[in-house]
């Protein structure tokens, strides 16, 4: 258990350092990429809880799709490869005081439910646990989001057709 | 103490990790330069009739990768004046561990998984297959990240085709995919070669059951993305020499270039190594099981690697390249609704049988 508390440090550390640089960065590609980090650094949490597939779904969902998407689309409106002046501005100080405020009731409430709970780590769980869970317990929820994310996708191209 | 392929690696999971790295670092150039050697060089001038490459050396110009190799390493390692820098020195790397990590799972014998200890036959990490998928998704990031920091425009374009492309054929990809898994009742590809050594079609055992019999639509879909995901011919849009010159790596030379040569071919492999493994059986033959199989499992897998690249190639060889437009209808008109339809009919059968 203490290799997994000391690599959560670690991975924390990165995820952290990663985050502060996306939103000190002045150049837009770089905060794109240093959110890479953060990401990969919630996956690595996600594989010390012993959740393979939530892990390599955030892979494969974050990293692979939703970044290339953020590139891609940067890179074709305008891909600058100069720092910009505009990204970092007076915003900044309002911004960190409203982001410690919800980190703080976050982890008050947090910390108030389930404060002295223990995670128990036992074996990984296996994708078929994830599989029974998804289409047998949560059936409903699991089809009420696939047609919400079908809508969003018709109504996206609605949105986006000019005739 | 574990095991690999027959022999027993003395000492704790630090020497076994440390062995296990070091077999895989040194699998993917390999694997890469003989793809290169034998259909490249080889193949591709027999089939062209190109001269060139069958004269240096000698006998069938053994010489030429050789050649290649020192030409490579003692070029100038030149990075442009406007260029990102760190962000350019990246990107190769980017592409090529995304090429290592999808080689980790990827089992060459009843011992030889490289990722994960093994447990009563079934070695390696749960979620096989797809962990190799979304590993593969990575080298994107290092596409875009190298078009970009070119700071050159046929660069940045040749970068965004490739990301429209890749996140195009993703979904076949893994699409294709589901067919197999549903059929043997899990994603560990360990799990998927034993489903086909000891399968039976209708009773009889005689081959087994590859998958490649049944799965015949999704073999076809999953040999079509992959090579889109390689962006070889006829879907080499990205690096199209003739408006791009060589696209989101037109500024990489010498031994950076190299990175995304060995990345490109070591792709190759390890996506011909992953449809033998869902296809054709991996490193299995029905009936031979036991030490034997420590033996002869990798060498059975180099042997279907080569018959899957050798399609490849031969379709990349062949065919001209497609426009852009035809790449995209290909993808969202005609693979992910077969590859849909596909899942349902397994599915259904699975059900039925």
């Amino acid at each position: 258990m203490v290799a997994q508390n000391v690599a959560f440090w670690i991975f924390a550390a990165f995820m952290a350092a990663g985050a502060i640089r996306v939103v000190t960065t002045d150049n837009i590609v770089h905060a794109a990429l240093w959110l890479v980090l953060v990401l990969a650094g919630g996956a690595a949490q996600f594989i010390l809880l012993g959740q393979e597939f939530v892990a390599w779904v955030q892979v494969i969902v974050y990293i692979g799709a939703v970044i290339v998407l953020f590139l891609f689309g940067i890179m074709l409106t305008r891909a600058p490869m100069e720092a910009e002046e505009k990204l970092n501005n007076n915003l900044r100080w309002p911004g960190l005081a409203a982001a410690l405020l919800f980190a703080g009731t976050l982890a008050w409430a947090f910390l108030d439910q389930w404060g002295s709970d223990k995670i128990k780590l036992t074996k990984p769980v296996r994708t078929k646990e994830i599989g029974d869970l998804v289409f047998r317990g949560y059936l409903v929820p699991f089809e009420v989001v696939g047609v919400l994310l079908l809508a969003a996708l018709i109504g996206a191209v609605v949105m986006a057709r000019k005739d | 103490m574990s095991h690999l392929l027959a022999f027993d690696i003395p000492g704790g999971w630090g020497t076994t990790l440390g062995i296990k790295t070091l077999i895989v670092m040194g699998l993917i150039p390999v694997g890469a330069l003989v793809l290169g050697y034998t259909f490249l060089l080889k193949m591709m001038s027999h089939m062209q009739s190109r001269v060139g490459p069958m004269d240096p050396g000698g006998f069938h110009g053994w010489f030429q990768l050789i050649g290649d190799g020192i030409k490579f390493i003692q070029k100038e390692d030149i990075i442009p004046a406007g260029a990102d820098k760190r962000v350019f020195k990246m990107a190769p790397a980017i592409v090529v561990m995304s090429t290592f990590l999808m080689f980790v799972v990827l089992p060459a014998g009843p011992n030889a998984v490289v990722a994960g200890a093994l447990h009563k036959g079934q070695g390696g990490i749960d979620v096989g297959i797809f962990y190799a998928l979304a590993v593969s998704s990575l080298s994107v990031i290092g596409v875009l990240m190298a078009g970009w920091a070119s700071s050159n425009k046929y660069a940045l374009i040749g970068a965004l085709r490739a990301a429209a492309q890749l996140i195009a054929y993703e979904l076949p990809l893994v699409l294709a995919v589901v067919g197999v898994v549903v059929q043997a009742g899990t994603m560990n590809l360990q799990g998927i070669v034993f489903a086909q050594q000891q399968g039976k079609i209708f009773g009889w055992s005689g081959i087994g059951s590859p998958f490649i019999l049944t799965q015949f639509v999704g073999f076809a879909l999953f040999m079509v993305a992959a090579q889109a995901e390689l962006t070889q011919p006829p879907f080499d849009m990205p690096v199209a020499e003739s408006e791009l010159v060589a696209g989101y790596m037109v500024e990489y030379t010498g031994f950076r270039f190299l990175f995304f040569f060995i990345g490109e071919f070591g792709t190759a492999f390890v996506y011909a190594g992953l449809a033998a493994t869902l296809f054709l059986g991996g490193w299995s033959i029905p009936h031979v099981n036991g030490e034997i199989a420590n033996w002869i499992g990798p060498i059975v897998l180099f042997v279907k690697i080569m018959l899957v690249a050798f399609l490849m190639f031969w379709a990349r060889f062949s065919y001209p390249r497609l426009r852009e437009d035809q790449l995209q209808a290909l993808a969202w008109k005609w693979l992910i609704p077969i590859s849909l339809i596909n899942i349902l009919v397994t599915g259904a059968l699975k059900v039925a049988f």
